[in-house]
This record gives C-alpha cells, sequence and structure tokens, in this order.
C-alpha cells in the first residue's frame, strides 16, 4: 500500500476519534447549560432545599471542603516534605509514596464505606464531621504527590547554598525551598480542592444530606453534590429541574476553581 | 609555606561516597595559604569538586560518606580545630560561616535583593535593622554590584541577569565575613564579560579572604591563583606556585594536562 494513503487513512482515523470524544464532552456541556440556565432563578439562591432553593447546599458542600483542606493540606504537604526532603531514598519513603500513589486512584465509594464504618456506624448517625474527613481522605494523596513533585523541582544547589550560608536543614526547606516551590503547591492545593468539591460517593453515607441550613456537624449535613444525585431521582419536574440547576452551578463552580489554578501555573512560567 | 601563614591544610585526607567500594580521594595532602588564592585543576571526575564539598563539609547533606585523614582549620586566635571530628549541627553551622561556598550555578534565592545578602547575616543571629543595613551594603559593595543594585534592593533577586546573580552570590558570602571562600567553577555558567568581572573580584577578594578555586579553565588557574594543584583520577599530582606549575611542572602528566595533550 502506498505510505500516502496509509497516512491519510491514519489521519482521518485519529481526527474521527477526536471528534467523537470532543462531541460527547460539549454535548454533557451544551445539555448542562441549556437545562441549567432554563431552570436557574434567584430564588434558588436564597432559599434552602426545603423551599426549592440551595442555597444550604451550597454553604454546606464549602464548609465540609474547606474543613477538609484545614486537614489534608498540613497533613499533605509535610507528608510530601518528608518524602522528598528527610525520606531521601529511604525504604519507608518509596513505601509510603507506592501507598500514596494507590490511594489517589481508590474508588471514593471505598473510601465512603471506611469512614462509614469509622466514624457513622459507631454514632449511630450520619454527620459532617464524617463526611469532612472522607474528604480529607480523598485530598491527602494529592495534595502528597503535588508537594512531592514540586519540591523535586527545586534545584539540590539552592539547598545547598543555603546549608553553605550556616543554615540548619529545617530552616533552609521553610525559608527558601517551600518558597521556591509555592506556586506549584498552591495550584496543586486548589485543583485537590476543585476535584474533592466536586464529590459525591465520600459523602452519600457519611454526612448524607440536610434539607435545612445548618453548621451542625454533629448530625446529617447539607450537600449539593447528594442533594443533585437524590434530586435527579424525584418523580416531579420541580425536583428534576432543581438538580440540573445545581450541577450546572457545580460545573461553573471547579470550572472557576481551575481556571485560577491554571492561570497560577502559566504566570509562574 | 610556615604554619602561620596557613589557613586550612589536609593531611593524608581519604574520602569515598556512600556506597563507592574504592575512595574517590587518595590521601590527600595540601595546604592552603592564608590571602592567597589556591587553584584546583585537572581534568572532569579527577575529584576537585570532591575535595572541595569536603573542606566546608557540605556533603553531609546526604549522609554516609566516610571521611579519613584530617582537615585542619587555623581559627583566627591560633587554635587548631580538624574539622571532620564535627558532629553537631551547630559545629556544621560555625565551621560554614567560616567557610563559605560559591556554586558552579547561580544560586539567588526567591527573595528580595536584600534579603539574599541578609540571609545568612540573620541565621547567624544579627537582628539589628540598621547593622544590617550597614552589612548588606558593604557586601554588595564589596562584591562589585552596589551600583547595579542600590536602587532595587526591595526587587526580587531572580531578575537579575547571570553575572550580577553570581556577584549577589559572593556577597551573600563574603557579607558572614568567612576566612576562607570556596568556588566550585564560578564562571563556567557566565559569558566572557561576566567571566572576567567575577575573575576581577576574586583577585580583589584575597586581601579579607583566603580563596580556594576549582576551575576547568587553565587560563583561569594561571591569571588568578597564586598556587597551583593538580589532581587525576582522586590523587594530588603535584602542588606548588602557580608559574612553577605552568612553566616548569615536576611531572610529565601535570606538563601533558597543562600543555593539552590530555583532559
Amino acid at each position: 500500500m502506498n505510505r500516502l494513503v496509509l497516512n491519510k487513512i491514519i489521519l482521518t482515523l485519529s481526527t474521527l476519534s477526536a471528534l467523537i470524544g470532543i462531541t460527547f464532552l460539549f454535548w454533557i456541556l451544551a445539555t448542562l447549560t441549556y437545562k441549567g440556565i432554563m431552570s436557574i432563578s434567584w430564588a434558588i439562591f436564597v432559599n434552602d432545599l426545603v423551599n426549592g432553593g440551595i442555597r444550604n447546599l451550597l454553604a454546606g458542600q464549602f464548609v465540609m471542603a474547606i474543613l477538609a483542606s484545614f486537614i489534608a493540606v498540613p497533613v499533605g504537604m509535610m507528608a510530601g516534605i518528608y518524602l522528598r526532603e528527610y525520606g531521601h531514598g529511604s525504604k519507608l519513603a518509596s513505601i509510603i509514596r507506592n501507598l500514596s500513589d494507590v490511594m489517589m486512584s481508590a474508588p471514593s465509594i471505598v473510601i465512603g464505606v471506611f469512614v462509614y464504618a469509622l466514624l457513622v456506624d459507631p454514632f449511630g448517625s450520619y454527620n459532617g464531621y464524617a463526611g469532612i474527613v472522607a474528604l480529607a481522605i480523598m485530598m491527602i494523596p494529592i495534595i502528597i504527590s503535588t508537594t512531592d513533585n514540586m519540591l523535586s523541582l527545586v534545584p539540590t544547589e539552592l539547598r545547598e547554598a543555603g546549608m553553605a550560608l550556616g543554615g540548619s536543614k529545617h530552616k533552609i526547606i521553610v525559608q527558601i525551598v517551600i518558597k521556591a516551590a509555592k506556586v506549584g503547591i498552591l495550584t496543586g492545593i486548589l485543583l485537590s480542592f476543585a476535584r474533592i468539591i466536586g464529590e459525591t460517593a465520600p459523602l452519600l453515607f457519611t454526612s448524607a444530606n440536610n434539607q435545612f441550613f445548618t453548621m451542625d456537624l454533629s448530625g446529617q449535613f447539607p450537600s449539593l453534590t447528594v442533594s443533585i444525585y437524590n434530586l435527579a431521582t424525584y418523580p416531579d419536574e420541580a425536583s428534576r429541574e432543581l438538580a440540573w440547576a445545581a450541577a450546572f452551578i457545580l460545573t461553573i463552580i471547579v470550572l472557576c476553581i481551575n481556571l485560577v489554578g491554571r492561570f497560577l501555573i502559566r504566570n509562574k512560567k | 609555606m610556615g604554619k602561620k601563614n596557613m589557613v586550612m591544610e589536609l593531611k593524608d585526607f581519604t574520602f569515598t561516597y556512600a556506597g563507592a567500594s574504592k575512595p574517590s580521594l587518595n590521601k590527600i595532602n595540601l595546604p592552603v595559604e592564608k590571602h592567597k588564592i589556591t587553584a584546583m585543576i585537572g581534568p572532569s571526575g579527577c575529584g576537585k569538586s570532591t575535595l572541595l564539598r569536603a573542606m566546608n563539609r557540605i556533603h553531609d547533606l546526604y549522609p554516609g560518606n566516610t571521611y579519613e585523614g584530617k582537615i585542619n582549620l587555623y581559627t583566627k586566635d591560633g587554635q587548631v580545630q580538624n574539622i571532620l571530628e564535627l558532629k553537631k549541627e551547630n559545629d556544621f553551622i560555625k565551621l560554614r560561616q567560616q567557610v563559605g561556598m560559591i556554586f558552579q550555578k547561580p544560586t539567588p534565592f526567591p527573595m528580595s535583593i536584600f534579603d539574599n545578602v541578609a540571609y545568612g547575616l540573620r541565621l547567624s543571629g544579627l537582628k539589628n535593622k540598621a547593622e544590617l543595613e550597614e552589612r548588606v551594603e558593604k557586601a554588595l559593595k564589596g562584591a562589585a554590584i552596589w551600583d547595579e543594585t542600590k536602587d532595587r534592593l526591595k526587587e526580587s533577586a531572580l531578575g537579575l541577569s547571570g553575572g550580577q546573580q553570581q556577584r549577589l552570590c559572593i556577597a551573600r558570602a563574603v557579607a558572614l565575613k568567612p576566612r576562607v571562600l570556596l568556588f566550585d567553577e564560578p564562571t563556567s555558567a557566565l559569558d566572557p564579560i561576566s567571566t572576567g568581572a567575577i575573575e576581577e573580584l576574586i583577585a580583589e577578594l584575597k586581601t579579607d579572604v583566603s580563596v580556594v578555586i576549582v576551575t576547568h579553565n587553565m587560563q583561569q588557574a594561571s591569571r588568578l591563583s597564586d598556587y597551583t594543584a593538580f589532581m587525576y583520577l582522586g590523587n594530588l599530582e603535584e602542588f606548588d606556585k602557580t608559574d612553577k606549575i605552568f612553566l616548569n611542572p615536576k611531572k610529565k602528566l601535570t606538563e601533558d594536562y597543562i600543555t593539552g595533550r590530555f583532559g
């Protein structure tokens, strides 16, 4: 066969494949935008779920994601620092690094079940704390791996130069190495936040859901994602429309966080 | 060379990297004279950088290396200290304040020009703001970079050119008033004009500090240094006054290297 013909066939096939992939992506986005805009109204931002709005759901989702970050960011960053700066080729470090990578691809429903057994079942009720812990567990390995990777990009000479000026190891790590890697680490934190704010499975049977506005984490806690899941299965048209609106808003939020992250990366270069 | 003129002295110094079966340096004996420039030359892999990095124990960033023999540091009050006996982090910090180091690639910290120079001073416990400013200015002047930076001390050091960054690194090291400065191929990443400026600066520095410089550039060694050490395969083959090494070397090996027959 003529190699020019072969080239054309391959080109056509790969272009077609790309088109198919992109078609579905735009289909989803278009449907979501259309249905979302049709059902969105000012009223849903000022009412709670019990009155057909999502105010309490947005607040609840953000409260859980932010509190989860308060756990996951320090733990993940310190673990990442250990792996890169202190573990330095030790067996323990490579075991932890591999485990963390495995954790990153663990199905989120499994994490949900684990936290259910740990923090829901023994206390007899769904609660917000359990949701926070589940989200934090999802977030930690992502932050470990970004911290680890970003620190590895800091040239060794910088550490040696700090040491040559009479710095101790921990001072150099805190004052120089982390400073040099801070944009990358910050971006990683933002992207992992965008990841967990859209999660449903870890919350389904940990925080569950709440129709009312509450900041009481010891009981069922309102969640946007779990609500979308519930509302979409209800038979009445109004519930399904609310689900579309909520899904649309969630997509916009995740998109915005991702854009900020990308903007940070670009500015760094 | 009498003992009282010496600032450092290596005696039968042998160094083995962690996990290596053979030592990278074999029984090195090398004096470092006060207020003079000592150059170390030799082909790649001969151990000259390894030797330099032992002189402020920067190797200790990575565990498991073994040292044998002695590296004596003669302190200001005439005391002798074998730096291979240091074990505590505090002692290492004191050593590195006395024996500074400049690296091949410029290594400015991601902070302002002022903070870069003040970094080592702050580490050493200097907090007084007026004194810090004075020491920073003096160091920047000493490294011949004050005129270029005096109006932009608050700006990031990463905005400087390569040659300026290297002079900033020298200022940073000079600010601590070290007794010895170790240069690890300080100009190999720079253009000829910046190289000239750095060489001039190193020549001026010797009124205040003693300098040891590793270089691949034979002209640089002959232009700059008072003493030259030629190293080959982990051995110190020949050490003498620079003009003797370059004009009338004792060993055939040294002559072959200097005339460019190998390496």
